[in-house]
C-alpha cells in the first residue's frame, strides 16, 4: 500500500542555516501522525515544505517528497495546486487571522468548494451549511452570513476545520490547530479533528509542541530538533519508553496535574547544547549526516 | 462521541447602519458636498438660467444680487463680457467631473494592475516598477502635462492623458506596499494552501481588503484631477477657448480681481468645497466600508 506521504531526505535551507536537515517520515493512509518538537525544530517548515508554501528566501536542498506516490517537488505547478485543499488540506494556526477578514464567512467555503468541486453558487452554499452542520456550528445559515471578527476564535477554528475537510481530503496537516486557542476549546477541537479524520478517512499529519496532545490523538509520533527527527515510533512507546535523551527531557519538562510541580524539570541546557552542536557537525561539508 | 458544543452567536446590529455610523459626520458632509457637484453636472442645463457663453456687454461686471447693484436676472453677478457668472459655475462642474471621474479611475486601474504586480512578484519586477515610480515621481507633474499639450495638443483629452500618466504612480506605490503586507497575513497563505493560483489569491483574496484604502485614495485623486484640470485651464492649455471652467474663469477674473473680486472668489469657492467634499467622502467611506470594527 502506498503511503499517504513520503518524506525522504529532506534539507531545506533559508540562507547559510540549514532548517531541515535530512528529515523522513512516512504517513500512512488514515494515520494520525505527530511531529513534535521545541519551537524552531522545524515542525512547521516541513508542514509548509509539503504543502509548497515555504517562504520565497528557503530553498529545498535535497531530498524528496511524495504524495500517494506522487514527487510533489516535480510536478506542474497547475497540477500540485489542484491537489491543494482538496487531497491535502491544511488546518492553519492561528484562527483568529487564517480567515480573510473582509470576506463572509460563506463566501470563504464557497469559493474553496467552487473552485475544487465546481459547485454553482447556491449549491456551494447549501454544502457550506452542511459542513458548518458538521462541525457543530449552530444556525449554521447565519454564520455564513456573518463576517470572521463576528465570531469567535473557537468558531473561526472550527470553519477552518470544515473547509480542511470540504473536500475529503486524503491527508490534513494540522499546523498546531489548538495553540491560539484556550483549553476547554482545545479540546472540543481535537475532538472534532479526531471525529472528521475517522468520518473522512484522511490522514493527519498532527504538527504540536504539546505532548499531551499528541498522546491523546496520535497513532504515532517524531520528535524533531534542529531539523532532525531524533526519534519516531507508536506513541504509547515513545511517550512510555523514549529512546532519546531529548524525549526523555521533553517529558520531564511537561507539567502533569498527577506530579507536583516540582518534580518539573526544563530541557537541561547542556543536553540542548549538545545537540546543537551535533546539528552544527552535521553541516560541515564532508560529514555525512544520517538519512 | 458527545463534542457537539453549543456555539453560538449575538445578531449583530445592521451592518449598514453601523457603517454609516462609523462613517460620522464626514461621510455625510462629504455625501452631500459630491452630490452636489454630480447633480449641477448632470442636469447644468436645465439648472442654469443662461447660456453660459450668452454674452450681455451692456450688463458687464455687474455685482452678486445681494451687493448695490446687483441685477436680479443675474445671481452671482456677469463677468467683464457680462456672461452670467452662475451658470459659468454651473457648466463649469461637468468638465471637472468629467475629468476627476475618467482621469482617477484610469491612473487607478493603471496604478492598482501594476502594484499588485509588483507586490505580489517581488524580485526584478518589484525592483523595475518601483524604479520606474521613483523616476516617474521625480518629474514635475505640471511640466510634464504642459509637454503633452504641446505634443498631443491641447484638450480635455490630454488634460486627462497627462493626470492618468503621472498619477498611477500614487496608487501603484500604496498598493504595491499594501499587497505585499496582505501577502504575509496568515489568510493570504490559508488561501494559497487550498490551491489557489496567485492571480487568484490577488484578486479575490487581496483586493477586497484594499478597498477601504482604494477608496480613499481614488476620492483624493478625484480632488487632485480637479486641481490639475484648473491649473492647466488657467494656464489655458485645458478645453477649448469658449467652454467655461473654473480655471478659466479665476484666468479671467484676475484681471480685474480690484473690480470685480466675486469673479474670481465664486470659482475658488467652487474648487476648494468640490476638493473638501471628495476628501471628506473619501474618508468617511474608509470607516464605513471597514467591516472590522475599529473602536
Amino acid at each position: 500500500m502506498t503511503a499517504t506521504l513520503t518524506v525522504e531526505g529532506l534539507k531545506v535551507a533559508i540562507g547559510d542555516a540549514n532548517v531541515l536537515r535530512g528529515i523522513s517520515l512516512d504517513v500512512e493512509p488514515g494515520e494520525v501522525r505527530g511531529l513534535v518538537g521545541e519551537s524552531g525544530a522545524g515542525k512547521s517548515m516541513l508542514g509548509r515544505a509539503v504543502l509548497g508554501l515555504l517562504p520565497a528566501n528557503a530553498t529545498i536542498t535535497s531530498g524528496h517528497i511524495a504524495f500517494e506516490g506522487r514527487d510533489l517537488l516535480a510536478m506542474r505547478e497547475t497540477e500540485r495546486r489542484s491537489l491543494l485543499g482538496r487531497r491535502i488540506a491544511l488546518i492553519p494556526q492561528d484562527p483568529m487571522t487564517s480567515l480573510n477578514p473582509v470576506k463572509r464567512v460563506g463566501a470563504q467555503i464557497g469559493s474553496l468548494l467552487r473552485h475544487h468541486l465546481g459547485l454553482s453558487t447556491p449549491a456551494a452554499l447549501l454544502r457550506a451549511t452542511e459542513l458548518l452542520t458538521e462541525v457543530a456550528i449552530r444556525e449554521p445559515e447565519r454564520v455564513l452570513s456573518l463576517y470572521p471578527h463576528e465570531i469567535s476564535g473557537g468558531m473561526r477554528q472550527r470553519v477552518l476545520i470544515a473547509m480542511a475537510f470540504a473536500c475529503d481530503p486524503s491527508l490534513v496537516i494540522a499546523d498546531e490547530p489548538t495553540t491560539a486557542l484556550d483549553v476547554t476549546v482545545q479540546r472540543q477541537v481535537l475532538q472534532l479533528v479526531e471525529r472528521l479524520r475517522r468520518s473522512h478517512g484522511s490522514a493527519v499529519l498532527f504538527i504540536t509542541h504539546d505532548l499531551g496532545v499528541v498522546a491523546k490523538i496520535c497513532r504515532s509520533v517524531s520528535v524533531l530538533h534542529a531539523g532532525r527527527v531524533l526519534e519516531e515510533g507508536e506513541t504509547a512507546d515513545v511517550l512510555m519508553r523514549p529512546r532519546h535523551a531529548y524525549t526523555r527531557a521533553l517529558l520531564a519538562a511537561t507539567p502533569r496535574a498527577d506530579r507536583p510541580a516540582e518534580t518539573l524539570r526544563p530541557v537541561p541546557p547542556a543536553l540542548i547544547e549538545q545537540l546543537w552542536s551535533e546539528a552544527r557537525r552535521l553541516d560541515r561539508p564532508g560529514t555525512a549526516g544520517p538519512a | 462521541m458527545v463534542d457537539i458544543a453549543v456555539t453560538s452567536v449575538a445578531t449583530p446590529p445592521s451592518r449598514m447602519i453601523a457603517g454609516l455610523k462609523r462613517g460620522g459626520a464626514r461621510l455625510w458632509i462629504g455625501a452631500a458636498l459630491v452630490a452636489l457637484l454630480v447633480l449641477t453636472a448632470l442636469l447644468a442645463p436645465m439648472m442654469a438660467l443662461h447660456d453660459p457663453l450668452e454674452q450681455d456687454l451692456l450688463s458687464a461686471q455687474l455685482p452678486p444680487i445681494w451687493m448695490q447693484g446687483g441685477d436680479p436676472a443675474y445671481i452671482l453677478g456677469t463677468d467683464s463680457l457680462g456672461r452670467c457668472v452662475l451658470s459659468r459655475l454651473i457648466y463649469s462642474a461637468r468638465t471637472a467631473v468629467m475629468v476627476a471621474l475618467i482621469a482617477a479611475s484610469l491612473a487607478a486601474l493603471i496604478g492598482i494592475a501594476l502594484g499588485l504586480f509588483a507586490g505580489s512578484f517581488g524580485g526584478w519586477v518589484d525592483q523595475l516598477t518601483s524604479r520606474l515610480i521613483d523616476v516617474w515621481m521625480a518629474f514635475p507633474p505640471v511640466l510634464l502635462s504642459i509637454v503633452l499639450a504641446a505634443v498631443i495638443g491641447a484638450g480635455l483629452t490630454s488634460v486627462i492623458v497627462a493626470i492618468v500618466v503621472i498619477d498611477w504612480t500614487r496608487f501603484a506605490r500604496v498598493v504595491r506596499a499594501e499587497t505585499m503586507v496582505q501577502l504575509t497575513r496568515d489568510y493570504a497563505s490559508a488561501a494559497r494552501a487550498i490551491g489557489l493560483s496567485r492571480a487568484k489569491v490577488l484578486w479575490l483574496e487581496i483586493l477586497p481588503n484594499l478597498v477601504p484604502l482604494l477608496v480613499t485614495l481614488l476620492a483624493v485623486e478625484m480632488g487632485i484631477a480637479i486641481l490639475v484640470e484648473v491649473i492647466l485651464s488657467f494656464v489655458g492649455i485645458s478645453v477649448a477657448g469658449d467652454t467655461p471652467t473654473w480655471g478659466s474663469m479665476i484666468a479671467e477674473g484676475r484681471q480685474i480681481v480690484y473690480q470685480a473680486p466675486w469673479i474670481m472668489a465664486l470659482p475658488i469657492g467652487c474648487i476648494i468645497a468640490s476638493v473638501i467634499g471628495l476628501n471628506l467622502l473619501g474618508d468617511g467611506l474608509r470607516l464605513a466600508l471597514d467591516p472590522v470594527q475599529r473602536s
